[in-house]
């Protein structure tokens, strides 16, 4: 009955908000809400270049925000949209919070400036129609100019939701930034211009495992909510303290809930459909996805198992160890055979992600600070890379496949140099971000007493670390294919992205200590 | 800064100057060989200013690098890293020198490109026997295979791409474990003192006190990456393929100097930091030792490739310094750590008259030589120095050290020791008649003997040789020339080899009696 929430004349209660705390997030996803209504009404030589410049507008504006309300923050973090008579808020914002929003907004940027290039394809790597089907009769279509705009809108929504994601306080706020997040990727997944059908086909995929996984969630939270009486993170862990609820209810909610960010993280075993999204999707929505998807979906991982879960950990730190293990044995064997270089760093990235768990399930302080560090590090690694693969081209479009590097040193030294540096990042080899993020994670998870688990993480680098050097063979010690693809020259935008990203690795790996410190400034809000 | 701070950086400098005169060979080779030379001249003073007596570590110099985690960039040097800085400095001028006849780089290379890779490597090196924080140390390790990996891998020979990687795939593998083991320790500091820290002096006043269990785990992570470089047998294979594959030049950095890291990490990391362990270990180490005296001889004596025939050749060698280190007297010892500076040279020489006999004859099988000191008579008594300093004859510069090695392990390890000197008689065998073979008797072989019925190829009508086939040209003997007065003159006069390494030695060996005095 309504009433009984909403008596007559009385006004919906209105939650206690701060607003320059949550600014950055109202900032993107307003510039997003703005940037649909250009795309109804502006005409459609119009749209590229204020779609363009308000994306950029928007992210840096937010960026500004979040620059702004760190100067005069409070120590600990606050909860905000807090309701009449709660403890606590929706959204937390504190220093795991800000430190992952400066991570999306700075790799939003980059991929922005990808997103947004025509320069390597005539214009810019999305389809004039998002509607085309794969297929010779549409090849016409496929080559016309135009470029489909609406992505811009999408990626605001998608970095919106994310940047809420991080920052969820509650399990319903987190599911519905789960799918604000969400909806948009599945649909950039299909917007590829060339190779129509590879990248309708990744988009299908995409969406219904990640419908699963997004339902998963959803009953996880039920259980939890079922069990606690309640969907805030804090109250969770304050109801595993006294309750005499069936355990069954806690154990199988923690696990779903669990499942369903893993999945967003593509952490072997929940990661069938990371090769085949990265493959078809457009390069620059690759990109996007890998560096920010996966930091969405740790940041939310962090927060759930250090404030709600944390009373049960060692329910759960047995399964996680599995996983972590299964994830970089799949990422770093499977890796070893794959032809093509976007499945490849796919199969990294799963490596990566059991990395990532080693980090998140190290629930001391260092263990946070180093998992934050490792995100920052290996998102802005992961875009430049995604950068230089859209550099490399024959008359198909992207030449991904291994074969066509072969030599490329020989034509492109800069380019060549470049993704060596990068791929010896993703490596983990000393003087790149990826050694500091490693070396990080690693002594936390060392020091939290998990030596076997950090061998094996350490053996499956090694073994991965095969793979980016078989790369860097092809590059520099074999002799180029006649007909090989040649590297086009990247205009402005792709420029900045890629040079943001190796400048970044680079930085990070030579004078980490200040990111280190950001991330180490303090912790989740209770 | 401090003396060694210029020595590390003055060949970073060379290789950015060097790198941008790529269009001109001999300008590239001009100035990279004066760096170098610079660099040796400059490592004159630092030998002079070494005090052997005074405090171990000397030249120190320390800057913040990740606070958060205490990691300094901090160096400083000992008598034991003195020795192969000294010994960097004296080769990498030779193995310039060898640029553009004895190493010819591959069609379209640049001599630049080569060169300040050398350098860089050159560089690194040093760096990585000077570094005093663990963590710099870790990173050097790993760092300075990235450009032996472009050396091997980008001028390499047939299979050089399969010896690149497998090269870094063996150190990077056995590194990261290093790394594992590295932060243990930070992680033990940091249960003692309060806070972790990477400080090698620090470390090594506090490690030792950890319990043996973890100092074992600790010493086996560490010895495991040593064990990859050095190569201690069963984690060798890595080296024949890359000391085969790799040209001349960068042969003998791999062997002469980058190996040594291995054996020096023993001495530098693994005995002070672990002193417990390390006794607790040494059977071990010392059966590996022992047992790769053994196979590197007799493989050795089986090679039919002669770059190869020098990888199990030092494979044996590096058997006899771990027997010097784990025997735990001064004397072996000593004789170790000197071994590991006339390993350099005389395994040095033995690979650059063999790249001089190669660069002539265009194969490196055994078999297609014979006769040649017929042709080349200087070159054949080059070879047969290299071959003799390389078997520890009395007189030449391994002498001493073999002997000391097997002296002083003598008094506390008999077993192993009469094991091992087998190595010395099957050391004469595969000298000798690698000498034999290649050397002498009638002139005969592939190599040599100019192809039937193609009279312009043959140089000398009388014996059917090919033109190519000439005794050692002046600039030949300005690169060997060094190497013969070091290599005889250490083996009259070794005294100023043995007061730098002394005191360090007996330091080191006195932190294992200690502790086993302690513990009885």
């Amino acid at each position: 009955m309504p009433q009984q929430f909403l008596a007559q004349g009385e006004q919906l209660p209105v939650p206690a908000i701060d607003f320059t705390a949550v600014l950055p997030i109202l900032i993107v996803l307003g510039a997003a809400s703005i940037g649909v209504l250009l795309e109804a009404f502006l005409p459609k030589h119009q749209r590229w270049s204020s779609q363009i410049a308000l994306s950029l507008a928007g992210i840096v504006g937010a960026g500004i925000a979040l620059a702004a309300y760190i100067g005069d923050a409070p120590e600990q973090g606050i909860t905000t949209f807090t309701a009449e008579g709660a403890t606590s808020g929706a959204l937390a914002v504190d220093t795991p919070a800000l430190f992952l929003w400066g991570t999306l907004l700075a790799l939003g940027l980059a991929s922005v400036l990808m997103i947004g290039d025509r320069s390597l394809e005539p214009g810019g790597a999305f389809i004039s129609q998002a509607g085309l089907q794969g297929g010779l009769q549409t090849r016409e279509q496929a080559n016309a100019t135009g470029m489909q705009t609406e992505i811009f809108p999408l990626t605001l929504f998608a970095l919106g939701g994310m940047m809420t994601f991080v920052a969820a306080n509650d399990l319903l706020t987190m599911f519905i930034a789960l799918e604000v997040l969400s909806l948009p990727l599945y649909l950039m997944c299909g917007l590829a211009r060339r190779r129509r059908l590879l990248s309708q086909e990744a988009a299908v995929k995409y969406f219904l495992l990640g419908a699963f996984a997004s339902a998963f969630f959803l009953y996880g939270v039920a259980l939890l909510y079922g069990y606690a009486g309640s969907v805030k993170l804090p109250e969770i862990a304050e109801a595993m303290a006294g309750t005499d609820v069936s355990d069954t209810l806690l154990y199988t909610g923690i696990g779903l809930v669990v499942v369903g960010l893993l999945f967003k993280g593509s952490v072997g075993p929940f990661h069938t459909w990371t090769p085949d999204v990265y493959q078809g999707a457009p390069t620059p929505v690759t990109g996007f996805m890998a560096a920010c998807t996966k930091v969405a979906a740790f940041g939310g991982m962090l927060r759930v198992l250090t404030v709600a879960f944390e009373p049960a950990s060692w329910e759960w730190e047995v399964p996680l160890w599995l996983i972590a293990v299964i994830s970089m044995a799949i990422g770093a064997i499977l890796g070893l055979t794959q032809r093509d270089l976007k499945r490849m760093i796919a199969y990294s990235s799963i490596a990566h992600a059991g990395f990532l768990v080693v980090g998140a399930m190290t629930l001391t302080e260092d263990g946070l600070s180093a998992t934050l560090f490792y995100l920052l590090a290996y998102g802005f690694t992961t875009i430049a890379i995604f950068g230089i693969i859209s550099l490399v081209r024959d008359a198909n479009g992207e030449a991904t496949d291994l074969s066509s590097w072969a030599g490329l040193a020989k034509r492109s030294p800069l380019v060549a140099g470049v993704f060596t540096f990068l791929l010896l990042a993703l490596a983990g080899i000393p003087l790149t971000s990826g050694f500091i993020g490693k070396f990080a994670v690693f002594s936390a998870a060392l020091a939290d007493g998990n030596a076997a688990l950090v061998v094996i993480a350490l053996v499956a680098s090694a073994i991965a670390a095969f793979f980016y050097l078989r790369v860097v063979v092809l590059m520099y010690f074999s002799e180029p294919a006649a007909k090989g693809p040649a590297v086009t020259v990247p205009g402005a935008f792709t420029t900045a992205a890629i040079t943001l990203g190796t400048v970044a690795t680079l930085v990070l790996g030579v004078v980490p200590a200040f990111a280190l410190n950001w991330a180490s400034a303090g912790g989740f809000v209770p | 800064m401090t003396l060694l701070l210029a020595i590390i950086l003055l060949p970073l400098v060379g290789a950015v100057v060097v790198a941008g005169l790529r269009a001109n060979d001999r300008l590239a080779t001009a100035v990279a060989f004066g760096f170098s030379l610079v660099t040796l001249a400059l490592v004159v003073p630092l030998w002079l200013g070494y005090d052997p007596d005074g405090a171990r570590l000397q030249q120190t110099s320390s800057i913040d690098w990740i606070p958060p985690f205490d990691i300094h960039i901090s160096f400083g040097m000992d008598g034991i890293a003195l020795l192969m800085i000294a010994v960097i400095g004296v080769l990498v001028p030779m193995i310039i020198g060898l640029v553009g006849f004895t190493d010819k780089l591959p069609e379209g290379r640049s001599a630049g490109g080569y060169l300040s890779l050398i350098l860089v490597q050159q560089s690194l090196t040093i760096a990585v026997f000077a570094a005093t924080d663990v963590f710099l140390f870790y990173v050097l390790f790993e760092v300075m295979l990235i450009p032996m990996y472009f050396l091997i891998g980008g001028y390499g020979g047939k299979s050089r791409q399969y010896a690149a990687v497998k090269f870094f795939l063996y150190s990077f593998l056995g590194g990261l474990i290093m790394l594992a083991a590295a932060i243990g320790a930070y992680v033990q500091a940091a249960d003692e003192l309060g806070e972790g820290t990477f400080d090698w002096q620090t470390l090594a006043e506090v490690i030792p006190q950890a319990p043996l269990a973890t100092q074992i785990w600790l010493f086996l992570g560490f010895f495991l990456a040593f064990a990859v470089k050095a190569p201690l047998v069963p984690f060798h294979t890595w080296l024949p393929d890359a000391a085969g594959e790799a040209p001349i030049g960068v042969a003998v950095l791999l062997v002469g100097v980058l190996d040594k890291v291995g054996t020096f990490g023993f001495l530098r990391y693994s005995i002070p930091l672990f002193p417990d362990a390390s006794r607790e270990l040494a059977p071990l180490v010392l059966g590996l030792a022992v047992a790769g005296v053994l196979y590197g001889s007799i493989l050795a004596a089986g090679q039919q490739d002669m770059k190869r025939f020098i990888a199990y050749v030092s494979i044996a060698h590096f058997g006899f310094i771990a027997l010097g280190i784990f025997a735990f007297t001064a004397q072996a010892q000593v004789g170790a750590v000197t071994y590991m500076l006339n390993h350099s040279l005389a395994t040095g020489m033995l690979i650059i008259v063999i790249g001089m006999v190669i660069a002539r004859g265009g194969a490196t099988t055994i078999s297609a030589y014979g006769g040649m000191a017929k042709l080349t008579p200087v070159l054949a008594g080059m070879f047969l120095l290299a071959g003799l300093s390389t078997l520890s004859l009395p007189g030449t510069n391994s002498f001493i050290s073999e002997f000391l090695v097997l002296l002083g392990s003598f008094e506390t390890q008999p077993v192993f020791t009469t094991v091992a000197t087998i190595g010395m008689v099957l050391a004469a065998v595969y000298v000798l008649w690698l000498y034999q073979r290649v050397m002498q008797g009638p002139v005969r072989g592939d190599a040599l003997l100019g192809a039937s019925g193609g009279p312009g190829a043959v140089g000398a009508p009388e014996t059917g040789a090919k033109k190519t086939v000439r005794d050692v040209s002046l600039k030949e003997l300005g690169v060997l020339a060094p190497l013969v007065v070091l290599i005889i003159g250490l083996g009259f006069y070794p005294k100023p080899a043995l007061d730098v390494v002394t005191p360090v030695v007996e330091e080191t060996v006195s932190i294992v009696s200690i502790t086993e005095g302690s513990n009885e």
